[in-house]
């Protein structure tokens, strides 16, 4: 019981900001290499990627972890940070359907992600 | 009665844009949507890898596209700005302290850098050198 | 401009004939020791007697004379005219607070809020004042002294977006206060406290913008309090699953 004798809510983000925490620290630490290989580097023609090589890494089930997480936390991390930014908006309508939109995006994309890796 | 009539400022929706800390705070939580629409590229590319290797290489010319580059030329530098942010925020989620005295955030910070130069050249040389086969 | 005058524009706002506030220019003389408080005396004493402004001790202790100067929110003693010759001074009452004249900030809420997390030491046991004070080592004393340092003058919630956004968050200078007396060795009132860190009001209604830090006149840091108030407060959640606490 507080002072005011207020009741406050647990709130639920302790799950939310766990898998927020994760992608901000793969997103900075591994990121950004990633981006430059996929995006710049081998566009580019300076480094290789070809189908045999992603593939023999794909089938490996430490491979397969590293894609994953590579893939889910991060994007956990960005619904979460749009989320909490369309408040910072003061786009405040719809809040649950928000909530049910950007998390679930995530959830979507962190079970396709795993689908197809165990489909490899 | 009363005189009281307190005034109460409105807060506009682009609050952000009259104090420049407050702008780049938007620009670090804005750094996020380009991390999220890279992780649809990869999902993109793991698709791929799954129907083939016509499918694979298809995807590869894809990023070739100057639009594609282009996209991750920028998406590069949010990333790094968003690293420099997280490693400088990082530090105040503990406390430290070796005996009486508070240990400074400065070494955790730095800490931080260390790793990310060792991860970047693991990536780029897992990658450069064949790791991959 | 005379050279040893300044212009400072101050915010108005007379309740009882103002519909909104407004800006008001004064001409005050300029001396390389002059404070925003000190214009603001010489602007009270020579050019307008019905200005209002709060102040005391001139010495960044009181925490009473905080303005918005030039839209960063500042102790008017510790800011001092020199280091505003190329922008000029703009003075205004202290941001996300409800304006009740003049400079003066509505911060009514916040000092409701200082009191809603029970700043004081809570023991589950009684203890006689005949066994002696509470010993504390000065490594204990270090895990909370600089969230010790507050002087209550509101500059973090002047600085807080999510507090400007939604005044229910509890705010800055609040729950780093919680979080100092969690982490005072001689209180045991954590389970008191840490239905308020667990809500939305609480830690989680922040989103690390960190300016209260940056401001914070006394080096507090709010926001690692609030941040390890997060990963308390996350910590409780996975316990509350594993094994849930009895009500309290």
């Amino acid at each position: 019981m507080s002072k005011s004798g207020k009741t406050y809510h647990r709130a639920d983000e302790p799950i939310f900001w766990g898998l927020f925490g994760a992608g901000g620290v793969v997103a900075a630490f591994a990121t950004p290499a990633l981006i430059l290989i996929t995006g710049i580097l081998v566009p580019l023609g300076v480094l290789q990627l070809d189908y045999a090589s992603v593939n023999a890494f794909a089938s490996n089930w430490l491979g397969k972890i590293i894609l994953l997480a590579v893939i889910a936390f991060p994007m956990w991390h960005a619904c979460h940070r749009i989320f909490h930014a369309m408040h910072d908006l003061k786009i405040d309508t719809a809040r649950g359907f928000f909530k049910l939109f950007w998390y679930g995006m995530a959830f979507v994309v962190s079970i396709a992600a795993g689908a197809y890796l165990i489909a490899i | 009665m009363s005189k009281r009539k307190p005034y109460v400022k409105p807060m506009p929706a682009n609050w952000f844009m009259a104090n420049r800390f407050h702008t780049l705070y938007m620009l670090r939580e804005g750094t996020s949507i380009f991390v999220g629409l890279y992780s649809l590229i990869m999902l993109w590319g793991l698709a791929a890898l799954v129907k083939g290797e016509a499918a694979w290489n298809n995807w590869l010319g894809h990023m070739e596209n100057p639009i594609y580059i282009g996209f991750h030329l920028i998406a590069l530098v949010a990333c790094l700005y968003h690293a420099i942010t997280w490693f400088s925020l990082a530090p105040k989620a503990m406390h430290l302290q070796k005996g009486d005295q508070k240990i400074s955030d400065k070494p955790v910070v730095v800490g931080h850098y260390i790793v990310f130069v060792i991860a970047t050249i693991v990536i780029l040389g897992f990658v450069a050198w064949g790791g991959a086969a | 401009m005379n050279s040893a005058m300044m212009r400072v524009k101050v915010q108005r706002y007379r309740p009882e004939q103002d519909d909104a506030p407004f800006m008001q220019e004064f001409e005050v003389p300029y001396a390389d020791d002059m404070s925003i408080i000190d214009a603001l005396h010489y602007i009270k004493d020579n050019l307008d007697g019905t200005l209002s402004y709060r102040w005391s001790c001139r010495m960044a202790i009181c925490g009473s004379c905080g303005y918005m100067v030039n839209g960063v929110p500042k102790l008017g003693c510790k800011t001092f005219l020199r280091d505003y010759l190329n922008t000029g001074i703009t003075v205004e009452s202290l941001a996300n607070f409800p304006i009740e004249r003049d400079l003066v900030a509505d911060i009514g809420d916040f000092v409701e809020k200082l009191e809603e997390i029970k700043p004081y030491i809570i023991r589950q046991d009684a203890v006689s004042v005949d066994d002696g004070e509470h010993l504390q080592t000065p490594a204990q004393l270090t895990r909370y002294r600089q969230y010790s340092l507050c002087i209550n003058c509101g500059l973090c919630y002047a600085a807080c977006p999510q507090y400007g956004l939604n005044n229910e968050f509890m705010g800055p200078a609040a729950l780093t206060l919680l979080h100092r007396y969690n982490q005072d060795s001689r209180d045991q009132g954590r389970d008191e406290r840490i239905d308020i860190v667990n809500a939305e009001e609480g830690v989680w209604g922040c989103t690390f913008v960190g300016y209260c830090s940056e401001v914070c006149p006394k080096g507090v840091d709010p926001a690692s309090a609030i941040q390890q108030g997060k990963v308390e407060s996350s910590t409780d959640f996975v316990m509350s699953k594993l094994r849930p606490r009895r009500p309290s």
